[in-house]
């Protein structure tokens, strides 16, 4: 019971603070990684994480030599976007520069940054003032004792970034789907990427209080990779994913705020994942479950039109499930008789099954794509000029035919 | 004036300036994809009004001739005008069809959602998507024969249905000049006609169609002129006039055999 008061924002003022702030950076996150996942450039952000490490500890280190206090939040994310630029700008120049791909591009940044980040870490572990505890929450997310102002700041800075995603989101799709498209309408797509890259980094800084460096990427990737499992839609899978990403992150950060010591990162990804199976098992349109069905609806179909072509040639059926399916849908009596729909039934599934032949014939390329479909009236599957060609075509085969006969 | 704008004035060549009336004039355009030139100092001025074909052999640079000239791809020198104004300024003026490879047809996204993309611009940063939208983007798709596939997800239609669709998304952005990369690579014969019978009717409502085409046979039955490329500019003109045996053989050596030049060449006359 102690988890429903947070979820609830029933905890304390700070706490409520703390778990809205951590939902609109889940939204965000949520948004912009769908741009990211489209534009198939997600392990980036792994890249852009790992490299705000080294910057984190420079941060630190700067701001104890100055001040002797190192845990101020701002002066952290600074230190991290800068580094995390870095890393970004090293990945772009090694991918369009050199004869290196983008992954191992990535995989270099990665590991170079993140290693110099663990060494500096040492160094500060070393250091004479008793603050290093502060930082390692930094890697796993933590929002014990968040200040009230870092909650204020978090919040305010995700529903900027936020917004700045809505403002962008038309160039950003045309960007995702048809670079070339965008450049040709005068959209500047250099500077497009820049900007979902420039997003993607701001939420990365932004969350790493919350969901920690080595976790942050699932907060962007996750959500945008479960929302499409539900919608075959631009705007909606960005919506989806921001909802998700809001309600993994609220979820996460509740429980968090309720037990001791539960790193809040590990949690939202914990959730965010539970999120991602149960979509996977049942989400409607690309889930197993549906796929099972659809598989057992398209049997079902082939042997329905499988009867039918029997019937029309006078075969015996004695499959049983054909026969259940023609009885079914009223196209057999019981004693086996066919009724008069079954008859027109039948004509209508030769009709199609010409046409296809013929379309499979003309069309081989086309024919393999829309296979899938075969089943499905022809109306439904081809645009009426075409089709009005293969019948044309059909109905010259058959006078022709006539005549010959 | 920059150094290189200088000396495409002092070759004489200032083709983009005096011609005021031409939807696209480029002057010593020339790209390179890394150290390989692809197009070298092509002048030309599209007449207004034309139905154009670019022709030439594969990797002639035709389709870089179109994206530089829209400013898709960098040109190392050149000048570009879109009627008579610097490109950048009149962009909104013209509809490009880029070829249905260069797309991941697996994006989530409808038939309507794309053609909805070619009202983007209009739409602005904040604004939703109006019903003003809607209806004009399904008007578009009616014209191209697709109005019944509007709520169809992308990744399920065919080649052609596919470059209906991107026709259909020009249509929405009421364009004045038209750019086609290869329309009609790839795509069934009923496609090919309902394709050709929107760009004529496009033509003869005074707009300027402009196809990198690659089939050789159907130029003179389409097209009222063409250029001719393979690195330089071959020819130009009038399909009656450039079309001829001898620009094809200029520009094709010995990729078409004697006899198919003849043919085809005969065949515009």
């Amino acid at each position: 019971m102690e988890i429903l008061a947070p979820l609830f924002l029933q905890a304390g003022y700070n706490t409520a603070l703390v778990t809205i702030g951590a939902a609109l950076l889940g939204a965000s996150a949520g948004a912009i990684g769908s741009f990211v996942l489209l534009r198939k450039r997600a392990l980036v952000s792994d890249a852009i994480s790992h490299a705000t490490l080294p910057g984190l500890a420079l941060a630190f280190i700067a701001m104890v030599w100055l001040t002797g206090e190192g845990r101020s939040l701002p002066g952290l994310m600074l230190g991290s976007a800068l580094t995390a630029g870095l890393g970004l700008l090293a990945v772009d120049w090694l991918t369009r520069r050199t004869r290196l791909a983008e992954d191992a591009a990535i995989g270099a940044v990665l590991s170079v940054f993140f290693g110099f980040g663990v060494v500096l870490m040492t160094v500060i572990q070393t250091l004479n003032t008793g603050e290093q505890a502060g930082l390692a929450g930094y890697l796993l997310g933590s929002t014990a004792g968040m200040l009230r102002s870092e909650a204020e700041l978090i919040a305010v800075a995700a529903g900027v970034t936020g917004a700045a995603i809505f403002a962008l989101r038309r160039p950003f799709t045309l960007v995702c789907f048809d670079p070339e498209y965008a450049g040709g309408r005068g959209y500047p797509t250099g500077r497009v990427d820049l900007a979902l890259m420039g997003l993607l980094l701001a939420v990365t800084v932004i969350g790493l209080k919350v969901a920690g460096l080595v976790l942050i990427v699932a907060l962007t990737i996750t959500p945008p990779v479960t929302a499409r499992l539900w919608t075959d839609r631009p705007g909606q899978m960005v919506v989806i994913a921001a909802l998700l990403g809001a309600a993994a992150a609220w979820i996460g950060t509740a429980i968090s705020a309720s037990g001791e010591g539960l790193p809040t990162g590990a949690l939202i990804v914990l959730v965010a994942f539970a999120l991602f199976v149960i979509s996977l098992l049942l989400s409607p349109k690309r889930g197993l479950l549906a796929g099972l069905i659809r598989q057992r609806r398209f049997q079902t179909l082939v042997h329905e039109r499988q009867g039918l072509l029997a019937i029309l040639r006078n075969e015996p059926i004695y499959d049983s499930l054909t026969l259940r399916r023609l009885k079914a849908r009223g196209w057999l009596r019981a004693d086996g008789q066919v009724t008069p729909e079954g008859l027109s039934a039948a004509r209508r599934a030769e009709a199609d099954a010409a046409r296809w032949q013929l379309y499979r014939q003309s069309h081989p390329a086309e024919a393999e794509l829309l296979s899938g479909r075969m089943m499905e009236p022809m109306a439904r599957v081809l645009p009426p000029d075409l089709l009005a060609e293969l019948d044309s075509r059909l109905a010259l085969a058959a006078a022709k035919r006539g005549e010959a006969l | 004036m920059t150094a290189t704008a200088e000396l495409v004035v002092d070759a004489g060549r200032r083709i983009a300036q005096d011609h005021p009336e031409s939807p696209l004039a480029i002057a010593g355009l020339t790209v390179r994809y890394g150290d390989k030139p692809v197009l070298f100092g092509v002048d030309y001025a599209t007449p207004p009004g034309a139905m154009l074909a670019i022709i030439g052999p594969n990797g002639a640079g035709k389709s870089t001739l179109i994206k530089a000239a829209l400013g898709i791809v960098p040109k190392v020198t050149g000048e570009v005008t879109l009627f008579g104004r610097p490109q950048a300024q009149e962009r909104h003026r013209i509809a490009y069809v880029p070829q249905r490879a260069g797309v991941d047809w697996d994006f989530p996204a409808t038939v309507l959602d794309v053609v909805l993309m070619g009202l983007y611009r209009e739409m602005g940063l904040w604004r939703f998507t109006g019903a003003r939208h809607r209806k004009t983007a399904l008007d578009c798709l009616e014209r191209v024969g697709m109005r019944n596939f509007a709520d169809r997800q992308i990744g399920q239609l065919s080649g052609g249905q596919q470059q209906r669709v991107f026709l259909a998304r020009a249509l929405a952005q009421d364009a004045e000049l038209y750019v086609m990369d290869e329309p009609f690579a790839g795509v069934d014969a009923a496609t090919e006609r309902a394709i050709i019978t929107v760009l004529k009717e496009l033509n003869a409502r005074g707009k300027t169609i402009i196809c990198v085409h690659h089939d050789l046979a159907t130029v003179a039955e389409y097209f009222t002129h063409v250029l001719i490329v393979n690195m330089h500019k071959i020819a130009e003109g009038p399909v009656a006039e450039a079309f001829t045996e001898a620009n094809l053989q200029a520009a094709y050596g010995g990729r078409l055999s004697g006899a198919q030049v003849t043919r085809l060449a005969g065949a515009s006359s």
